[in-house]
Order: structure tokens, then C-alpha cells, then sequence
């Protein structure tokens, strides 16, 4: 099956250029990156559009820099790219982990870390690790160049803040020292879109963050876990009574892949494993 | 229409496409290169896996006016000199059953060898994940990779 509906292609080689034709076009044009999600919403005519300006084009875009304080993804950046970055590895295990989960190799070596925010489905794998690490986008338009905190990002399913005449620049993540991963519940290992995943992270001053995805409208934060569990020494007592603050922070619903139920179950199996890990790495222990 | 010319097989080849053309379409029905299959249309089964620029990518999810200037390789292109020890490997251990998921899983752990010649099986496994097979149960297909790595061990 082919795209029944045509429209124009433009593949700018600077940023400017492309924010030029986005302002020409505004409201009916549609980015291409990696192209996984947007060519299966042109297929499916679940979008419409006069034009696609290919970012694949523009240079500046393909770069991960490392600064002192942060990591700078690009926009151009693929899930393959950050699995093998060994800076990604060390500095950001959380989202490593999470980009590991991402569909599967052939998805990955094409689908962009900016395009899956963009497309900001509630299942999103990468989001739970960008919310730990308080991520900021880099956002331009033809006037101005601004950040935006991650927190602000996803406003419902498959909606988010950026505005038509907008473009991601890039990803910016402070780097501090931390350890935790990314847990997330599939029907099988390996392609599956996750039913619910949680991002962990534990530092030395027993500072402890946690997001959720694919458990309500949007991923987030779940701050009154955090809260309860701040600066605590950790016991199955605890464990436990987080257990019921996860049940009340989340909204998840059920649908063909699994059950509300099941989901508020297995992200406090989740939270439970993927914690005691985190803990244990914390400690120097092995996992 | 555009003119787009990009290397396939080892070959350098220009035509005409529209921008809205599906990469997986042109090579099977502009350009006479059958190995990628359709499946499922939209990136979920792995049967139409190409190489692009070494790397395995779903040629259904990508526009042919993307590839300019690339180079796409299919299964015509990665047994031109014969078949590859994989793909003996899949033909001696009876791999298949219909074959129509072979093509991606021959591109796919094309792409793994080249990239990791030693992979445990776990890490097989990994790389196969989105190559969907309803006929083999996979075993049969995960052994004939093993068995690469085995022999490639032994020697």
C-alpha cells in the first residue's frame, strides 16, 4: 500500500531553510526524520499534508556533544547512534537502557530520540528517562530559539507544546552523577510497544526520581513517590507503602494490550525490581 | 517527479519517482528487485528489511526520494558472489518453511555479523526481534545463525 495522498518534499541543508519552509507552509507541513511513525500516519491517512521537509539534510543536526555540565542530542540523532555512544552509556545509563527498549534494530536505526517526543504516544519509551534527567528541548522558529523543560512537553496522547511553525534543535541533559535504568512491561521482549515502563534514578544522597509512561494520558513525573521515599533508608515496609502511592499517582487504562489492573500491578513489580537494582548498583554492588 | 539516483546492489541506478512513492514499492515494482517482501505495511514484521548504507532499515517506512544518493543492498545484492555462510546455514538447517519472512532475516542478521561476528544468543535473539516468522517457531532460524558463530569459533 502506497500514500494516496501527495505532497511535496524538501530536504533544506541549514536550519534556517527549513524553518523558511515551515513558515511558508504553516498548518500544512510535516517534518520527516526517521519517518517510523510519520510515513505510517501518511499511509493510514491519519495526516494530511502539502509538504515534508526531510531534517536528514542539515549537518548540524546528526551531532551528540558532550559539554562539562550536559549532553546535547540533535535532532537528527537515531536510537542506534545513542545505543552506541559509549558517552551515552556512561553519563546517561537511564536513557541507554530506555533507547535499548525501543522497538527493534530496524526501527531504531532510522527513529530519531526528537521525533519519538514529537510523536509523544502515552507508551513512549524514551520519555520516563528524560523526565528523571529533567531534560530540556531546544526549540526554533524564524523569530526566536528557546528551551523547553520536558515537564512542560506532553500536553495529551500524541500531542505536545510545539507549535506548528516550530522545529526540535535538540535534546539537552544536565549530566549529574546517578545510577538507575528503565523497567517496561511488553508483551514479549523485543518490538513491542510497552503496556507501562518506569524510569528510575537513585543518587549517593539517597535523592530518588521515578516517571511513568504508557500508565496515563502522558508520561510523567511521579512526584509524591518521590517525596515519600526522599532521603529514606529503604525496607520491604516501604517498599510496600509505595506500592499504594504508585496505585493512586497513576491512571492507566485498559485496552487490547492489557488490563488497568494488570498495568497498576506490574509497575509496582516493576518499581519494586528495577529500585532494588538501582540501590544496589548505587552500593557498588552487582546486580 | 524527481530524478533520484542511488547505488542498489552494487549498481548505480537513477529514475523517476514522486515524493509520496514507498521505497519497498519502487524496488519491487520499478526496479525488478523482489527479495523485499510487504508484510505488514507499516514497520511491525521486518519482511521488507534492505540495507541502507550498511544498516537495516524497513523499506516500507521510507520515502524512495530519501535513498538519493544512498546505497540500498537486498538479498540479490548480499549473495551476488554466492550464498553467504549464513544463508547455507539457514538452507542446511531447513530455516523456513514458506520463506516469505527469509529476505528481512537474512538483511537483519546480514547486519548483525558484519557488526558483531561473535554474538551470544541472547544477542541473536535481540537483533531478530522484529522479524516476525509464522511458519518456523524460530528455533530453527536461531540455530542457523548460532551455527555461524560456532564454525566461525572453530576455526
Amino acid at each position: 500500500m502506497g500514500i494516496i495522498n501527495d505532497f511535496e518534499y524538501k530536504k533544506p541543508k541549514n536550519i534556517k531553510e527549513a524553518l523558511q519552509l515551515l513558515a511558508e507552509k504553516r498548518g500544512k507541513s510535516k517534518i520527516l526524520a526517521g519517518g517510523t511513525d510519520l510515513i505510517v500516519y501518511l499511509k493510514e491517512e491519519l495526516l494530511k499534508t502539502e509538504l515534508v521537509i526531510d531534517l536528514k539534510g542539515i549537518e548540524e543536526l546528526n551531532n551528540i556533544k558532550v559539554e562539562k555540565d550536559k549532553v546535547i542530542i540533535g535532532a537528527g540523532v537515531t536510537f542506534t547512534e545513542l545505543i552506541e555512544s559509549q558517552e551515552i552509556q556512561k553519563k546517561l545509563p537511564i536513557l541507554w537502557e530506555a533507547c535499548k527498549k525501543v522497538a527493534s534494530v530496524g526501527i531504531r536505526n532510522r527513529a530519531t530520540l526528537a521525533g519519538n517526543i514529537c510523536s509523544a504516544v502515552p507508551s513512549i519509551d524514551s520519555a520516563p528517562a528524560l523526565l528523571v534527567y529533567d531534560a530540556e528541548i531546544v526549540v526554533q522558529n524564524a523569530t526566536e530559539k528557546k528551551n523547553v523543560s520536558i515537564h512542560n512537553w506532553f500536553t495529551g496522547p500524541k500531542k505536545t507544546i510545539l507549535a506548528s511553525d516550530e522545529i526540535v534543535i535538540s535534546i539537552n541533559i544536565p549530566l549529574s552523577k546517578h545510577t538507575g535504568g528503565y523497567e517496561k512491561l511488553g508483551r514479549y521482549q523485543g518490538e513491542d510497544l510497552a503496556q507501562a515502563g518506569i524510569g528510575i534514578l537513585v543518587d549517593s544522597v539517597k535523592n530518588y526520581r521515578f516517571a511513568s509512561c504508557a500508565v496515563g494520558p502522558v508520561p510523567k513525573r511521579l512526584y509524591k513517590l518521590e517525596e515519600y521515599l526522599q532521603g529514606k533508608e529503604i525496607n520491604e515496609e516501604i517498599l510496600a507503602k509505595a506500592g499504594d502511592i504508585i496505585s493512586d499517582e497513576i491512571s492507566p487504562i485498559s485496552d487490547i494490550r492489557s488490563s488497568a489492573e494488570y498495568r497498576t500491578h506490574m509497575m509496582k513489580v516493576m518499581f519494586n525490581r528495577g529500585f532494588k537494582k538501582a540501590l544496589t548498583s548505587m552500593k557498588g554492588g552487582r546486580l | 517527479m524527481k530524478q533520484i539516483t542511488f547505488k542498489l546492489n552494487n549498481e548505480i541506478r537513477s529514475i523517476y519517482v514522486e515524493p509520496e512513492e514507498i521505497l519497498l514499492d519502487v524496488l519491487r515494482e520499478k526496479l525488478g528487485v523482489k527479495s523485499p517482501k510487504c508484510g505488514c505495511d507499516r514497520g511491525d514484521c521486518g519482511a521488507c528489511a534492505v540495507l541502507l548504507d550498511g544498516r537495516s532499515v524497513r523499506s516500507c517506512l521510507v520515502l524512495a526520494i530519501e535513498v538519493d544518493g544512498h546505497e540500498i543492498v537486498t538479498v540479490e545484492g548480499i549473495s551476488q558472489a554466492g550464498l553467504t555462510k549464513v544463508q547455507q546455514s539457514m538452507l542446511d538447517n531447513n530455516a523456513f518453511q514458506c520463506g516469505f519472512c527469509a529476505p528481512g532475516i537474512v538483511v537483519t542478521t546480514t547486519e548483525l555479523l558484519e557488526h558483531n561476528p561473535r554474538p551470544t544468543m541472547e544477542e541473536i535473539k535481540e537483533a531478530l526481534s522484529g522479524n516476525l516468522c509464522r511458519c518456523s517457531g524460530y528455533l530453527p532460524i536461531l540455530e542457523s545463525v548460532q551455527h555461524v558463530v560456532e564454525e566461525a569459533d572453530n576455526e
